[in-house]
C-alpha cells in the first residue's frame, strides 16, 4: 500500500537555500521570545514578508516570468521548514504563497497572472481564502454567498466567517454560488478574487481565546466585481477548492506548529540539567515521530514534485502531522506540572498555554480530522 | 538489479516457500530445513556479504524492502539477522556456519532462538558465534512462539570478532523494526478486505463511520512505522540513533494496529485458523524483541538533551548527515 511514497532525501540545490534563510531569521526573529514565536503563522509582519520577497524566498515555485523563483515544491519546503521551526511572523505572506499563487498560476487568466503574482513573489500583496460560511463549515456545498451576473461583471451578496488574516489582506479569493442552491452541491460553485477594499465589504475581526485577532467576518453587500475576478471557469469553483486542498495539506506546516514550545521545553531541561529516564524517554519519542513524520512529508513532497496528486497521502500525512502537534502542549504541560519544584520561566509557560489553546485549531484548519479519514477510508478501497 | 526486480524475486521464493501452512508448520515445532533450504539455495541469505566475499554486496537501505517483505510473511526463521550475521562474519574473514543464526544482545528471550542453529552474542567490545547445541535453551511456553530463553557462556573455542559500530542491538532493533512494517501492512490488506466483505446490518461494515476511522488510524500508524523502519536503515550501517526512531516508533505503532485490526474482524480474528493471528502476533513480540520503545525512546532522548539548545530541525538533520 502507498508503494509510491518513498523515503527520499531534499536535493543539494535546495538545501542551499537554508543559509539564506537563517540569514534572515537571525535579523529578524532570534530576538523574539518564544511565547511569540509560538504564532509562526498567526505572526503578521508585513515587513519581514517583503524581506523575504526581497530575498528571493517568495513565490519559490512560480515561473519566473511572473517574480517567481522557477524552482520545485521540495525548494519551497527548506524555506519553509526554516521559517516554521524558527518560528518566523509568516502570516502576513503565507496563504498568497501557498495557496493563492498557485491557483491563480493553475486556473487564472494570463492577465491575472500578470496582475497578482509579481507583487505575491515580492511580498507585497495579502491574500486570503474565503471558503467557510455561517452554515458551510465542513459541508462546502452550504456556500449561499451570491455572485448574480450584472452587465459584463457580478454582484456579490453574502457573507464569509472565521477567515483567517482576512483584516490584513489585501483580496480574497472567494467560493461563491454563480447558480443554482445549496441543494445543488457542488454544482453552481466559482472562485472569484474579491477586493477587500472594494466599497461594499466589511471586515469584522473576531477575537479568540489566546487574546489574538486572526479571524474575521466578512460581509459582502451589492459588492461590484469586474467580469475578470472570476478565476477558472463559472462552476467551476468545488474542482478548483479541491487542488487548492492538496497544496494545503501537504507541506511541512503540519508537523511544525508546535516546535518552538517543544525546542523551548528540551531548551529548559538541558538548562535545569534534567535528563533522568522519564524525562530522556518523551524527549525521545517526540523526536522519533518528528524524525519520521519529516521523512514521510519530504516523501509526499517529493511526489507532488514529480507531478503527482497524493490526495490520500496528504490526508493521512496531515491527520498524523496534526496529531503531533497537538500532543506536544499536552505532554508538555504534564511534563513541566510533574515537576512543581522546578523553576519555569514565565516565556515558556506563557508559551505552553498560547499552543495549549491554538491547538485544537490544528485539526480544524484545511480539513478537520474526521473529514481527511472519511478521505483516508475511501482512498483505502473502502466501498 | 533495480530494487523493485529484486524485491519482486524475493517475494516469489516467500511465496513458495512461507506460505502461512509453512509458518504454522515450523511454529508448531516441524523441520525447518525445506524453508531454510530454499532460502539459502536462492542465494538472499547472501545478499549483504560483500561481493569479494562471494555475496551480492548489498547496502542495510537496500535491504530495508526485503526485511519488511520478511514481515509481510511472518517469517518464522531468524533470516534477516542471518543475512546480517554473514555480513559481519565475512567482513572479519571469519567463516559462517550453514545454518541460521539468532542474536543474543541481552537477558530477553531470543527471537527465532528456538530455531537457529547458532547464536551470535554481544559481549561488550566483541561478538562470540556459539553454536546452539553448547547453550541451554528453553522455549518460552508462549504458544507458537519460537522466541527462547538462553543460557550458558561461549566456550574458549568460538568464534570471536569485533563488535560492529554501536554493537548489535541498533541492527538487531531494525530487523525486527522492518518485520513490524511489514506485518502491520499485511495486516491492514487484510483488514480493509474484511471490513468490504463482511456484511452487517445491511452493508459491508467498512461503510460505518465508525469502522473509516479506525481503519484511517490504522493506515496512518502503518505508513509511518514504515518510514521510521527505513529512515533507520539508510545507508550502509545503521546509527544507534536511526535505529532509536525506528523501534520507537515502529514499536508505538504495533498494539495500536494489532488491536485495530482484531476490533475489525471481530471473532474470528482470534481462532487460531484464520492467519490473521499469524501477523498480530508478530507484532506484539517484534514490539517487546531487541527493546521496546520506551527503550529506544530513552536513549534517542539523551543524545537530544546532550544538544539541548540546539532546535529539533537540526538535530534530526545532523543525524542524515
Amino acid at each position: 500500500m502507498f508503494a509510491d511514497l518513498a523515503l527520499s532525501s531534499l536535493p543539494p540545490e535546495d538545501e542551499a537555500l537554508r543559509a539564506s534563510v537563517r540569514a534572515l531569521i537571525d535579523e529578524h526573529v532570534a530576538s523574539l521570545p518564544a511565547d511569540v514565536r509560538a504564532r509562526s503563522w498567526q505572526g503578521h509582519d508585513a515587513a519581514f514578508s517583503r524581506a523575504l520577497g526581497a530575498a528571493g524566498l517568495l513565490g519559490l515555485t512560480l515561473p519566473k516570468a511572473y517574480g517567481g523563483g522557477g524552482r520545485g515544491p521540495l525548494a519551497r519546503y527548506v524555506v519553509v521548514e526554516e521559517l516554521l521551526s524558527a518560528g518566523a511572523p509568516v502570516a502576513a505572506h503565507w496563504i498568497a504563497d501557498r495557496q493563492s499563487a498557485p491557483v491563480i498560476l493553475s486556473f487564472g487568466t494570463e492577465e491575472q497572472r500578470k496582475r497578482y503574482l509579481p507583487p505575491i513573489c515580492r511580498g507585497e500583496m495579502f491574500f486570503c481564502i474565503g471558503m467557510s460560511e455561517p452554515n458551510a463549515g465542513s459541508d462546502l456545498a452550504g456556500v449561499r454567498t451570491r455572485a448574480e451576473p450584472d452587465g459584463d461583471g457580478w454582484r456579490l451578496n453574502g457573507q464569509k466567517i472565521w477567515t483567517t488574516h482576512a483584516v490584513h489582506s489585501d483580496h480574497m479569493i472567494a467560493l461563491v454560488r454563480t447558480s443554482g442552491t445549496p441543494e445543488d452541491r457542488h454544482k453552481g460553485l466559482s472562485q472569484v478574487i474579491v477586493d477587500l477594499k472594494a466599497p461594499g465589504v466589511t471586515c469584522k475581526a473576531i477575537p479568540d481565546l489566546t487574546g489574538d485577532a486572526h479571524f474575521a467576518e466578512v460581509f459582502f453587500d451589492d459588492v461590484r466585481l469586474d467580469a475578470d475576478a472570476m478565476i477558472g471557469g463559472e462552476g467551476d469553483g468545488w474542482k478548483q477548492v479541491t487542488a487548492e486542498l492538496g497544496y494545503e495539506r501537504s507541506g511541512p506546516e503540519r508537523i511544525y506548529s508546535s516546535m518552538v514550545l517543544l525546542d523551548a521545553w528540551i531548551a529548559h531541561l538541558g538548562a535545569v540539567g534534567r535528563a533522568d529516564d522519564a524525562t530522556a524517554a518523551l524527549v525521545g519519542r517526540l523526536t522519533a515521530e518528528f524524525a519520521a513524520l519529516r521523512a514521510l512529508s519530504i516523501a509526499v513532497t517529493t511526489r507532488l514534485a514529480e507531478g503527482a496528486n497524493p490526495v490520500i497521502e496528504a490526508a493521512l500525512f496531515k491527520d498524523l502531522g496534526t496529531s503531533f502537534e497537538q500532543a506536544i502542549p499536552t505532554l508538555v504541560g504534564d511534563d513541566l506540572a510533574g515537576h512543581p519544584d522546578e523553576p519555569v520561566d514565565p516565556v515558556l509557560h506563557r508559551t505552553l498555554f498560547h499552543v495549549a489553546h491554538v491547538a485544537p485549531s490544528f485539526s480544524l484548519r484545511g480539513g478537520t480530522r474526521e473529514i481527511l479519514r472519511g478521505i483516508i477510508a475511501r482512498g483505502l478501497g473502502l466501498r | 538489479m533495480a530494487r523493485n526486480e529484486l524485491l519482486e524475486q524475493f517475494v516469489r521464493v516467500l511465496d513458495e516457500h512461507c506460505p502461512p501452512d509453512a509458518v504454522r508448520a515450523i511454529q508448531a515445532g516441524g523441520d525447518i530445513a525445506p524453508m531454510w533450504d530454499a532460502f539459502v539455495a536462492s542465494g538472499f541469505v547472501d545478499a549483504l556479504v560483500p561481493e569479494a566475499a562471494d555475496g551480492a554486496g548489498l547496502s542495510l537501505g537496500e535491504m530495508a524492502p526485503l526485511f519488511q517483505a520478511m514481515g509481510r510473511f511472518a517469517m518464522p526463521l531468524p533470516l534477516a539477522e542471518t543475512m546480517v550475521a554473514r555480513k559481519l562474519l565475512a567482513e572479519a574473514g571469519t567463516a559462517w556456519p550453514d545454518g541460521p543464526i539468532a542474536f543474543v544482545t541481552g537477558c530477553a528471550p531470543v527471537p527465532c532462538g528456538l530455531v537457529a542453529t547458532h547464536l551470535l552474542i554481544e559481549a561488550g567490545d566483541v561478538l562470540r558465534l556459539v553454536p546452539a547445541a553448547e547453550l541451554t535453551i528453553q522455549a518460552t511456553g508462549v504458544h507458537g512462539s519460537l522466541a527462547a530463553w538462553i543460557e550458558g557462556a561461549a566456550k574458549a573455542e568460538s568464534a570471536v570478532i569485533a563488535a560492529p559500530f554501536g554493537g548489535l542491538r541498533p541492527i538487531a532493533a531494525l530487523c525486527r523494526a522492518s518485520g513490524i512494517a511489514g506485518a502491520a501492512e499485511r495486516l491492514l490488506e487484510m483488514t480493509v478486505a474484511y471490513a468490504n466483505d463482511r456484511v452487517q446490518f445491511g452493508k459491508p461494515i467498512g461503510r460505518l463511520q465508525a469502522i473509516q476511522q479506525q481503519l484511517s488510524v490504522m493506515a496512518e500508524q502503518v505508513l509511518i512505522a514504515r518510514f521510521a523502519a527505513e529512515l533507520g536503515c539508510r545507508g550502509n550501517w545503521p546509527s544507534p540513533a536511526g535505529a532509536a526512531i525506528a523501534k520507537t516508533v515502529s514499536s508505538g505503532a504495533a498494539a495500536t494496529i494489532a488491536d485495530i485490526a482484531h476490533a475489525v474482524h471481530g471473532a474470528i480474528g482470534i481462532s487460531v485458523e484464520h492467519d490473521l493471528q499469524l501477523y498480530s502476533r508478530a507484532l506484539r513480540a517484534g514490539r517487546l524483541d531487541e527493546g521496546g520503545e520506551t527503550y529506544w525512546a530513552v536513549r534517542l532522548g539523551r543524545e537530544r538533551l546532550a544538544q539541548a539548545a540546539g532546535s529539533s530541525l537540526d538535530f534530526v538533520r545532523g543525524l542524515e548527515a
